[in-house]
């Protein structure tokens, strides 16, 4: 070919248009899942958030219990929905830990005296600080802490009725 | 009835397309045994125009009187908006923007069909059938997957609303302006496969095919201009450009048409460069449908929310392959019997075009592998998120030499030209260019890229009203005026950009009624807040009396907007712009024990940015200008000189 080079651009295009078509037929997946997911939590120690339940830090996730670390506001509706299932997981023996993000304790004890209290403990990260740095995007997510602090399993979105169950095998994986 | 009367306009220009594509195919071919074919494909065409402009204006009546039996304006509009938001609602929508571009596309293609007569016949009828082929599949995605005029029965009750961040004036003409601009390149894209057809690259071509090219330039800047300002003041960020995708949609296009406005007058004044104008005709108009795709199909996300659909991905991926790859099929096949044209020498004014033709391409490169590269890694189950750190170093490696050589070309001759001759000019650039530089790093310390950039600022503006010297300003050409402006547009552009990324001070406080803060040289207090209620939104209104260095105070007043239908919060950002720049204030929530958030930040010359912009878009309107009276004038002698020779032979 004497003028290959005439063909490099229509070569780049057809490049283009199989991996568009390639992305169109794919399912669109818009979570963002956390680059933690395997490690171990970053070091941190949030002040409580409400007048009854202790602040979190690293060491009450290293103690050897896996648990369930779920991040929350009391502005954020979706939270509310997720109030009964929380309530489900703690029945069924799972403990759980909140961080509330961008809130204040009055809403926070506001918050649980409407919906329940399901928490172990509550940080307050006003700053979305430890959100940010274990990954999470958004209120609510779900994350699964085994006994070491390293993140086994991460939920995006509010906990509905059928991810109970999940849930509850992620911390019995967790255990091993 | 008027909606269905909207349709059948559509249908019926639809057709006619058909009809263009095939007398003018056949005439292109067979022009010999068919020459009668060619009579019926212009007005055709211009036929086509009227259609479109029809329906266009049907459907903005029908947002005009927000008729709820149509599906489009009961999913968009709403009764109670303000009628000049009811009207930009016709356009604020994917069918009602698709209709739009095929109207316009229509028009021009009407215009050219009407006005256009310098080129072999059989180059325009390939140029028209080209055209008519592009259009033709928008109004098949019009007819089939995006039909505007879709009646609801029953008709609605009240309509859904638009976006509240929408409802302002600059979203009224912004997407309109870059339409303009996507579809004039449209037009060049045609001429260039017309062209390419029938072996026709010839300055008459480049001449004819300028102006549209031009349009194009000017629509697309002034465009990205006002919508980078409508983000700065809207959107309560206040940065000024996001390389999102959806700006990076419009800047790709932006940067092959510069390319190509260069590389079109070295054809037209030089007969050199012909392959590579082609190319570049057909990659302008290619830039703007991939952009419309990528935005569009939803495969990649942007903070521009479209209405995102699959099926109109796969439509628009359909068309995108058909039309640039057959585009680019026919340029690998036939670019080779295109010879390339006349020689010069790398020091002249052509090599200073192709030096500035080859950063541009590169650049679009950077954008374009940038845009899509969150898409590529996606195959290997990879997210990444493409930014600033990425793109403003990397095209800048490509923009700083570019802008030293737009600095230097204009004074170069055509042709052949000796450095030698343009010694004085060349050292009293560099003089300045390294005075600033050392100026800068010596008393401001900033980063890097901002103090080159405030240095070479200076270079281009001193050097781009270079070409005027020793010239009798009267007798000039207003094409030279208009690209001396544009040039120095581009470094007051820089300037601006650069200041306000090196200069721009930030403050984030949380103020009682009454307090101060400081941000720069401002004192900021804040005096109340109010609550105030639009026609469709309700807002708190923060009154703050603003003092420059102590000065008189001004009022200013952010708003924190809620609207009802739908319910969205936005912010209302406050300005105050002086000669030396601009005070930029939101406000935020409540932080509670009567403390308010507010954003506050001063930007040192930042205005710079888009009145360069717009001087860069006045520049090229006098350049269009120019060079259309020129073409007029040259037919007009030509003509005459005809009619003499055949009063003389007679």
């Amino acid at each position: 070919m004497k003028h290959w080079r005439y063909f490099l651009p229509l070569a780049v295009f057809v490049a283009f248009i199989g991996v568009a078509a390639w992305q169109l037929t794919r399912p669109r997946d818009d979570f963002v899942h956390s680059a933690m997911i395997g490690k171990e939590v970053p070091a941190f120690d949030l002040p409580s958030a409400v007048g009854d339940r202790p602040g979190l830090s690293t060491a009450n996730l290293k103690d050897g219990k896996p648990k369930l670390l779920n991040i929350w506001a009391s502005w954020c509706i979706p939270c509310a929905a997720e109030a009964p299932q929380l309530a489900r997981l703690q029945e069924a023996g799972a403990t759980i830990v909140g961080v509330a993000i961008r809130d204040r304790p009055e809403d926070v004890a506001a918050f649980l005296d409407r919906y329940g209290n399901p928490y172990a403990r509550i940080g307050r990260d006003d700053l979305s600080k430890v959100q940010l740095s274990i990954g999470s995007s958004g209120v609510p997510e779900t994350f699964v802490v085994d006994g070491n602090g390293v993140i086994r399993y991460q939920h995006i979105g509010d906990v509905r009725p059928e991810d109970v169950k999940l849930l509850l095998s992620k911390l019995e994986e967790a255990k091993r | 009835m008027i909606a269905e009367l909207g349709l059948a306009a559509l249908w019926l220009a639809a057709a006619l397309a058909v009809l263009q594509l095939v007398f003018g195919t056949i005439f292109t071919f067979k022009s010999a045994e068919k020459a009668e074919f060619s009579q019926i494909v212009r007005p055709a065409a211009a036929m086509q125009g009227v259609l479109c402009a029809l329906s266009f204006l049907i459907l903005t009546w029908l947002f005009a009187r927000t008729d709820l039996s149509v599906k489009l304006v009961a999913m968009n509009s709403h009764s109670m908006k303000p009628m000049i938001f009811k009207i930009a609602g016709t356009w604020g929508n994917h069918e009602g923007s698709m209709l739009l571009w095929v109207t316009v596309m229509a028009m021009a293609g009407a215009l050219i069909a009407l006005i256009e007569r310098r080129l072999p016949e059989r180059t325009m009828m390939a140029t028209l059938a080209a055209q008519a082929f592009v259009g033709l599949g928008f109004y098949a995605f019009l007819l089939f997957s995006s039909n505007p005029f879709e009646r609801l029965d029953p008709p609605a009750l009240e309509g859904m609303g638009l976006n509240p961040l929408l409802q302002d004036i600059g979203l009224a003409f912004h997407p309109p302006t870059l339409y303009f601009g996507y579809v004039g390149l449209s037009v060049a894209f045609s001429f260039a496969v017309g062209a390419l057809l029938t072996r026709q690259v010839t300055p008459d071509f480049a001449r004819a095919m300028r102006p549209w090219v031009l349009g194009a330039w000017i629509f697309l800047t002034v465009g990205i201009t006002a919508g980078s300002y409508w983000a700065y003041y809207e959107l309560g960020w206040g940065g000024w450009w996001f390389w999102d995708p959806v700006e990076n949609a419009s800047l790709m296009p932006w940067l092959a048409a510069t390319a190509l406005l260069h590389s079109v007058s070295v054809l037209a004044a030089r007969d050199a460069l012909r392959a590579w104008t082609i190319m570049l005709g057909v990659v302008a108009f290619s830039m703007s449908m991939v952009g419309t795709f990528l935005v569009r199909s939803g495969i990649l996300t942007s903070v521009h929310a479209f209405a995102v659909d699959p099926e109109r991905g796969s439509f628009l991926l359909a068309l995108l392959a058909i039309y640039i790859g057959g585009a680019l099929l026919v340029f690998a096949v036939r670019a080779g019997s295109v010879t390339e044209g006349e020689r010069f020498s790398l020091v002249s004014r052509e090599g200073a075009l192709v030096v500035n033709n080859v950063m541009l391409s590169a650049i679009l490169g950077v954008v374009l592998l940038g845009t899509l590269y969150p898409l590529l890694t996606e195959a290997f189950d990879v997210r990444v998120s493409v930014g600033p750190p990425y793109f403003n170093p990397v095209s800048a490696i490509f923009a700083l030499p570019m802008l030293l050589v737009m600095a230097v070309g204009p004074l170069l001759r055509w042709r052949h030209d000796n450095a030698k001759r343009i010694r004085p000019e060349l050292i009293l650039i560099a003089v300045l260019g390294l005075v600033t530089l050392a100026g800068v790093v010596a008393f401001a310390g900033i980063a890097v890229l901002p103090t080159l950039g405030i240095a070479l600022a200076v270079v281009v503006i001193v050097a781009s009203v270079m070409p005027l010297r020793g010239r009798k300003l009267r007798l000039l050409p207003l094409a030279t005026w208009g690209m001396v402006i544009a040039h120095l547009g581009i470094g007051v552009s820089l300037l601006g950009m650069a200041s306000e990324t090196a200069f721009t001070q930030e403050k984030l406080a949380a103020v009682k009624v009454g307090d101060t803060t400081q941000v720069g040289p401002w004192t900021i207090k804040l005096d109340r807040i109010d609550p105030v209620a639009g026609p469709n939104w309700t807002a708190l209104e923060g009154v703050l009396e603003a003092s420059y260095r102590g000065g008189k105070p001004v009022i200013i007043d952010p708003q924190s907007r809620n609207f009802w239908s739908p319910p969205q919060e936005t912010n209302e950002s406050a300005l105050i712009t002086r000669w030396n720049g601009q005070l930029y204030a939101v406000l935020g929530r409540e932080a509670g024990e009567g403390r308010w958030q507010l954003r506050l930040w001063w930007k040192p010359l930042v205005t710079l940015i888009w009145i360069g912009g717009m001087m860069v878009a006045l520049g090229g309107a006098l350049a269009l200008i120019g060079r259309v009276y020129t073409d007029l004038r040259r037919r007009r002698v030509m003509r005459k000189a005809v009619e003499r020779r055949s009063e003389a032979s007679a």
